[in-house]
């Protein structure tokens, strides 16, 4: 292989990382909270929201790290809403969740205006995160040039696959998701459990909004997740509502948008709409192909009541 | 003596007063929003709820605002009532615009008697073809019609913007757009210097054909049945995969409508997201009127009338016209935290 294709081919992993993992933070919120048993629609708007405090935020302290935590309270807040509406009243989550997607975008757009007015060029930040860069000035120096964030966002995948398999917690989390009235009879809080899978997912969504408007664009857009969350929540179906298969997830999603940038740059004739659809509708399949089969969390959507 | 909540139907007034109570509430929390965009609560009040009705042209706009908007929500409300969580009315939309798009420019020489028809027969068969392969899989594979007919909406975006920049673009315009429709195939305004067109008539024939449909047909019992327990109406001799079905193709269907309305109505030509979410209002708006179609009709309305209330705040107060996004979405959330109301009663206990 000439060092031309290696180089083409380092580009494509690297950029594949880069726009997978903000991704990789949503999908892995998702599932733990759809492990839990509760379907989190808010997704798309709680990235959103999140992106735009954690953006705010860094501008006022100058930090950047401080903005990150910003962007992760958010999402712990309107996680711990859904929470509100869905696990202490028990209402319908598809209703609920989608009715937190549109308040926080409604919110984040509202709240853009009155910080920085009709501006027609999206502010930026003057400082970036440092990247954290391995083999330097070889060919394969894009595959590792990345913000620790994203390093992050890969650690978390064997971290919180360990959690829901082996400790007493992920435990607890899978019972209140598989079966609520068992794992209450063994004792466990279902609420409580539930609301600390929110607030830990919450936390992930979070961070991956703040993800995007603090690295990957480094400004605030209207458009920043412009659909990101719902790619997320299919990830999470499509990769079966496991950490492993949903960074694979993930990694599919990023390169064939890396591939769809790339062709784009390049002048390939293509509509490369088909490529950002690919994801969509192989989510659709895959459904479609598990049917019955595939392991959605037993009790998902089911509010749980305890009897008195 | 102590006042404590029990588990009961809620007594009557209580039904009455739960919107009321979920109106209040929303306007007493964005009013946070309100006083940090540097405007009294009361004067902005007025502007979103009062102001628009004391002007004829404001009372058109809303009006020609409800307009997708009413036929969104019946979309909704046909499809949730039979327990089918369609959360794809956007995407169905899009599909029937395109649909619009597509055939108008065709129709030059068919006089509009028959032209107008054709576009809603197709807008109204493209919209349920959008929803038909979710509402298969969900009927035949069980599979969670929730998140296959968001995904779709997504997926009907990237198809109309390839077509756009592609086959469909008249090649000139930036961001591109269809060619424009011809007279034969634009609907008429229905009302003298207003945007207000034919599509208003369809909506209100889309929310008779609703009451009608849920209270006078055997078919409508069966919808309802299966919504309220898929078990329960499967042993009274319901097929309720059936029955879903058709529920979902009509919701597809009448989404289509509020597409074609915007393309042949509104903007004479399809243009790339061109929807501000009209498909996910409809579900705050069926939501809102408890799936039934005054309370659609009623929903919808009120919804045009904080969306135009909120361009008169933002031009009079500088509150930026987002409010009315955040004013929707705060009022679905608290009504459906208020309609828990419904299910308890106050009791005095000695």
């Amino acid at each position: 292989m000439d060092v031309d294709a290696v180089a083409f081919i380092a580009s494509i992993i690297g950029a594949t990382l880069r726009i997978a993992s903000p991704i990789l933070f949503g999908a892995l919120g998702e599932t733990i909270i759809e492990r839990a048993g509760i379907l989190n629609l808010g997704i798309e708007g709680t990235m959103l929201l999140s992106s735009f405090s954690a953006f705010v935020v860094a501008q006022l302290t100058g930090s950047l790290w401080v903005g990150l935590l910003a962007g992760a309270l958010t999402g712990v807040l309107l996680s711990l809403l859904l929470g509100f509406l869905a696990v202490t009243l028990g209402l319908n989550q598809h209703v609920a969740g989608l009715g937190i997607t549109l308040f926080a975008s409604g919110l984040a757009l509202f709240a853009f205006r009155i910080v920085y007015g009709g501006a027609t060029v999206p502010p930026s930040l003057d400082a970036s995160f440092p990247q954290l860069q391995i083999l330097t000035d070889t060919v394969l120096e894009p595959v590792f040039s990345h913000y620790a964030l994203t390093y992050f966002a890969l650690a978390l995948v064997p971290i919180l696959s360990w959690m829901l398999k082996s400790t007493s917690f992920g435990l607890r989390l899978r019972a209140v998701g598989e079966n609520p009235e068992a794992a209450d009879i063994a004792g466990v809080n279902v609420y409580r459990v539930r609301y600390s899978a929110l607030i830990l997912g919450g936390a992930l969504m979070g961070l991956g909004g703040a993800f995007l408007s603090l690295a990957t664009v480094g400004a605030f857009t209207h458009g920043i997740i412009s659909g990101r969350g719902w790619v997320a929540v299919a990830i999470v179906i499509f990769g079966n509502w496991q950490p492993w298969r949903v960074l694979a997830g993930a990694l599919l999603f990023g390169f064939l948008q890396a591939l769809q940038l790339r062709l784009q740059a390049e002048g390939v004739p293509l509509p490369y709409e088909a490529l950002l659809a690919l994801p969509y509708l192989m989510t659709i399949i895959v459904l479609a192909i598990a049917g019955r089969n595939a392991s959605y969390p037993a009790a998902l959507l089911k509010p749980y009541k305890r009897e008195g | 003596m102590n006042l404590r909540f029990e588990r009961g139907p809620a007594p009557l007034w209580m039904r009455f007063l739960i919107p009321i109570i979920a109106v209040a509430v929303t306007f007493a929390l964005v009013s946070v929003l309100i006083i940090w965009a540097g405007a009294s609560p009361f004067s902005a009040l007025y502007e979103l709820l009062i102001n628009p009705l004391t002007r004829n042209t404001a009372r058109l706009d809303i009006l020609q605002m409800a307009t997708p908007l009413v036929l969104t929500g019946v979309a909704v409300a046909f499809a949730f009532a039979s327990g089918y969580y369609n959360i794809g009315a956007e995407g169905q939309l899009y599909a029937g615009a395109l649909a619009a798009a597509i055939l108008g420019p065709q129709l030059e020489n068919v006089p509009p008697i028959i032209a107008i028809p054709l576009m809603l027969i197709a807008g109204f068969i493209a919209g349920a073809l959008w929803a038909l392969p979710p509402a298969i899989l969900k009927v035949r594979l069980n599979v969670d019609e929730v998140v296959t007919t968001l995904l779709l909406n997504s997926v009907m975006l990237f198809i109309v913007s390839a077509l756009l920049y592609g086959p469909l673009g008249d090649g000139m315009s930036t961001p591109p757009h269809s060619p424009t429709l011809p007279m034969n195939a634009q609907f008429p305004q229905i009302i003298e210097r207003s945007r207000v067109h034919f599509g208003a008539i369809v909506a209100v024939v889309a929310v008779i054909a609703l009451w009608w449909v849920f209270t006078r047909t055997r078919f409508g019992l069966e919808l309802r049945a299966a919504g309220l327990g898929k078990e329960a109406a499967h042993f009274m001799g319901i097929r309720v995969g059936r029955v879903m079905l058709t529920a979902a193709l009509i919701s597809g269907g009448i989404a289509g409508l509020a597409g074609v309305g915007e393309v042949a109505g509104m903007h004479y030509y399809l243009i790339d997201a061109f929807s501000p979410g009209y498909g996910y209002t409809g579900i705050i708006i069926a939501t809102l009127g408890a799936l039934s179609a005054p309370g659609v009709l009623l929903s919808a309305l009120f919804i045009a009338l904080v969306n135009r209330g909120s361009l008169s705040a933002s031009r009079e107060l500088g509150i930026p016209a987002y409010l009315g996004d955040v004013i929707q979405a705060a009022l679905l959330l608290v009504t459906l935290a208020a309609l828990m109301l419904n299910r308890y009663r106050i009791r005095r206990v000695e």
